[in-house]
């Protein structure tokens, strides 16, 4: 029997809300099926289930909020097939959220009677009472938006606290880029135009392959290699809200892909539709405040996130190369990374990759 | 007919400070009632084979030609087609005509007059005539009258929009059912069970109307409802005494009136006790626990706790040799196997 706690969706979540969910007991789950959607002070997010198996419980009901690790379901072996039980042992077993392939049979055949059920039922009262006493106290009303800038402070406190920034900035040549994407998208019909932030994020994804220690985290005293490269992106919300979904696996994609990624995630966390592993499994984030004028962002580190890079205005600059002065469409981008992990010049190398491969788009 | 007598003394001397109950048996009580029905209302007559001088062939109407004289009492020639439909137009005429036909099996002669005719008349008179007529007859086996008198068809006419058919398997229904369905505007048949009519009960002496709209429950249990009518309502209360001394608490349920069904109490037990076994002595395919079963199917799928089961007639022509007789009907054991197979016991 396995149990499905409430996960932690990022180093700044407490606790979390079930909102709904997607799985019943008697279910068979597979793992990265959404289970559930829970709701933390950043919004609310899909949760996969981490393993295979039948749902035996719900112990934690929608609307309830309970600490991060709190046992919200269990899983059991899956079965072969669903036990045979009468009409009013399932209407029973759907009533008091017990799964069937968790009931033991005593009628003929081995057939689940509403007894077995009631059996069932009745053991099974007191944890879901002793799970559903706790969240009283945390149900003290709270400004959502509040609560959003309480969870981004203490993650950027945190950041700023323990993580020994460095900083690298570079001017990155983007008129081949442009000029790949203009040949591109002239094909092709507004809505599946390519953006260049497309490009921009899967040049860092694949710089990342050569320089893997930017990917990954900081746990207890030590470089922990991310699995897959999953960049974040930082966007920001409606209200004041900020956040970073995960695009797994980036260095994988095709800038077409990509941009179907990023379309997506965006929509979703606008929409509030993110699923929980994007929340945690980002190996690096990437912030673009171009849209905003901005000319250099210097990040802050997600932690235990080790680098952010940063992404200024696309625009046109006076550009000096093989002795003549031109304009040219330009971008800065910059790195923040933790010290602890990196020096300046392993991350002046990967800027430098990010450049180079910003020179041959068509071979991203 | 000591017990006979003894019931006339007692209902022709009304002063006299009443017993609280009398011991009556089936077959005087429905004498009693059809002798009440004669006395009450001048246009009740009783006409079929045998009614009158024999006395009619389980005895039920004798004493009655004496009584109420060959007007009233009218024996007719052995053609069932005949009679019932002189019993059709004599109830539009205005009388009250109660027809008894000797058993089912015979009464299918005169099928085309109770369908076509009986319980079609109101609808195909635009409402004008209703066919205010009742028609007794007797039904079931057990006493070795082989495949032509032993059949039981009653859910065939519960089948027939147009008609009401009851099946009293007390004394005291089989008194009470008579006046009601003679005061109904509409065709009624009352199924006897040849078996019951030395059935003997203890019952207030004067005839008391009973409802003949709906089934009652004959003895309250819990953990599965059985199922019966007629000649097997017995045999159900036997089989939850024996069952209760194995821990089930049955309740037994006597259907009463086969057309139209009375569905809510039979809803309202089986979503109480959550299991249901019919016991009917009709054939299993196409039968009246057909349609008991699928009633409970649509009316309390989600509260049953195991299928629902049936304990019927063998399908065969029912047997004369008096072992083979009783293994083709319904019995209780095998009533209680079959509750104890739901149970899983």
């Amino acid at each position: 029997m396995a149990e499905f706690r409430m996960p932690s969706l990022g180093a700044d979540m407490d606790n979390g809300r079930v909102v709904e969910w997607r799985i019943k007991p008697g279910d068979i789950v597979h793992r990265g099926d959404i289970v559930v959607e829970v709701e933390t002070d950043k919004g609310t997010f899909e949760v996969e289930s981490p393993i295979d198996g039948a749902v035996s419980a719900i112990a934690v009901q929608q609307g309830t909020k309970v600490p991060v690790g709190t046992v919200l379901a269990t899983l059991g072996e899956p079965t072969a097939a669903e036990p045979r039980a009468s009409p009013a042992a399932r209407q029973l077993a759907a009533q008091s959220n017990i799964a069937l392939a968790t009931v033991r049979g005593t009628g003929p055949g081995g057939v689940i009677t509403i007894q077995d059920v009631q059996r069932a039922a009745a053991a099974a009262t007191p944890t879901k009472i002793a799970v559903a006493a706790e969240p009283a106290e945390l149900e003290a009303a709270v400004d959502a938006r509040a609560a959003m800038r309480r969870a981004i402070a203490a993650a950027v406190t945190r950041s700023k606290r323990e993580i020994p920034h460095y900083y690298l900035s570079t001017d990155v040549d983007l008129s081949r880029a442009a000029e790949w994407i203009t040949s591109q998208n002239v094909r092709r019909p507004v809505t599946e135009r390519l953006l260049p932030s497309a490009l921009l994020i899967k040049a860092v994804a694949s710089a990342l392959t050569r320089y893997r220690d930017l990917n990954g985290f900081w746990v207890d005293g030590a470089f922990r290699p991310g699995i897959g490269i999953h960049v974040g992106m930082a966007i920001s919300l409606r209200g004041g809200g900020l956040i970073a979904p995960a695009i797994h696996d980036a260095d994988r994609l095709t800038v077409d892909q990509m941009m179907l990624a990023l379309r997506d995630v965006v929509a979703r966390a606008r929409g509030g539709r993110l699923r929980g592993a994007e929340m945690t499994d980002a190996t690096i984030t990437v912030t673009s405040l171009g849209d905003q004028g901005v000319t250099t962002v210097i990040g802050v580190i997600y932690p235990p996130q080790v680098a952010i890079v940063g992404l200024g205005k696309i625009s046109e600059r006076a550009w000096a190369a093989d002795g003549k002065v031109s304009a040219r469409l330009t971008v800065t981008a910059t790195l923040a990374a933790d010290h602890r992990v990196t020096n300046g010049h392993y991350g002046g190398l990967f800027l430098a990759e990010v450049d180079r491969l910003l020179q041959s788009p068509e071979t991203l | 007919m000591t017990a006979t007598s003894r019931v006339e003394t007692i209902v022709t001397a009304p002063p006299a400070p009443e017993p609280s109950r009398i011991r009556l048996s089936y077959r005087e009580a429905m004498r009693q009632a059809l002798r009440d029905a004669l006395r009450t209302d001048p246009r009740v007559f009783l006409m079929g084979e045998d009614v009158g001088r024999y006395g009619g062939c389980y005895a039920v109407s004798k004493g009655l030609l004496e009584e109420f004289g060959p007007e009233r009492i009218r024996d007719t020639p052995l053609s069932e087609s005949a009679f019932v439909g002189a019993g059709i137009g004599a109830a539009l005429g205005g009388m009250r005509p109660i027809v008894e036909i000797m058993t089912v099996n015979f009464s299918l002669l005169a099928l085309d007059q109770i369908v076509n005719s009986a319980a079609t008349m109101l609808h195909m008179s635009g409402g004008q005539f209703a066919v205010p007529l009742v028609i007794r007859m007797t039904t079931g086996a057990g006493r070795q009258l082989a495949a032509q008198h032993s059949h039981s068809l009653e859910g065939w006419y519960a089948h027939i929009p147009g008609i009401k058919v009851l099946a009293p398997a007390t004394v005291e229904d089989a008194r009470g059912m008579l006046a009601p369905a003679l005061a109904d505007p509409d065709p009624v048949i009352i199924f006897e069970h040849a078996s019951l009519y030395a059935l003997e009960a203890d019952v207030p002496p004067s005839v008391e109307p009973v409802s003949i709209d709906r089934a009652a429950v004959r003895r309250s249990g819990k953990d599965v409802t059985l199922i019966a009518y007629g000649g097997t309502v017995g045999k159900a209360l036997e089989a939850a005494t024996q069952l209760a001394t194995l821990g089930v608490n049955a309740e037994v349920l006597d259907l009463r009136v086969l057309r139209p069904l009375d569905s809510e109490t039979i809803l309202t037990s089986v979503r109480r006790t959550r299991r249901a076994v019919i016991i009917d002595e009709g054939w299993r395919s196409g039968s009246l626990s057909a349609e008991v079963s699928a009633r409970i199917m649509e009316g309390a799928f989600y509260e049953l706790d195991a299928p629902v089961g049936r304990v019927c007639s063998a399908e065969v022509p029912m047997p004369y040799a008096r072992h083979l007789e009783q293994a083709a009907l319904p019995q209780v054991a095998t009533i209680v196997q079959s509750v104890r197979a739901l149970i899983g016991e």
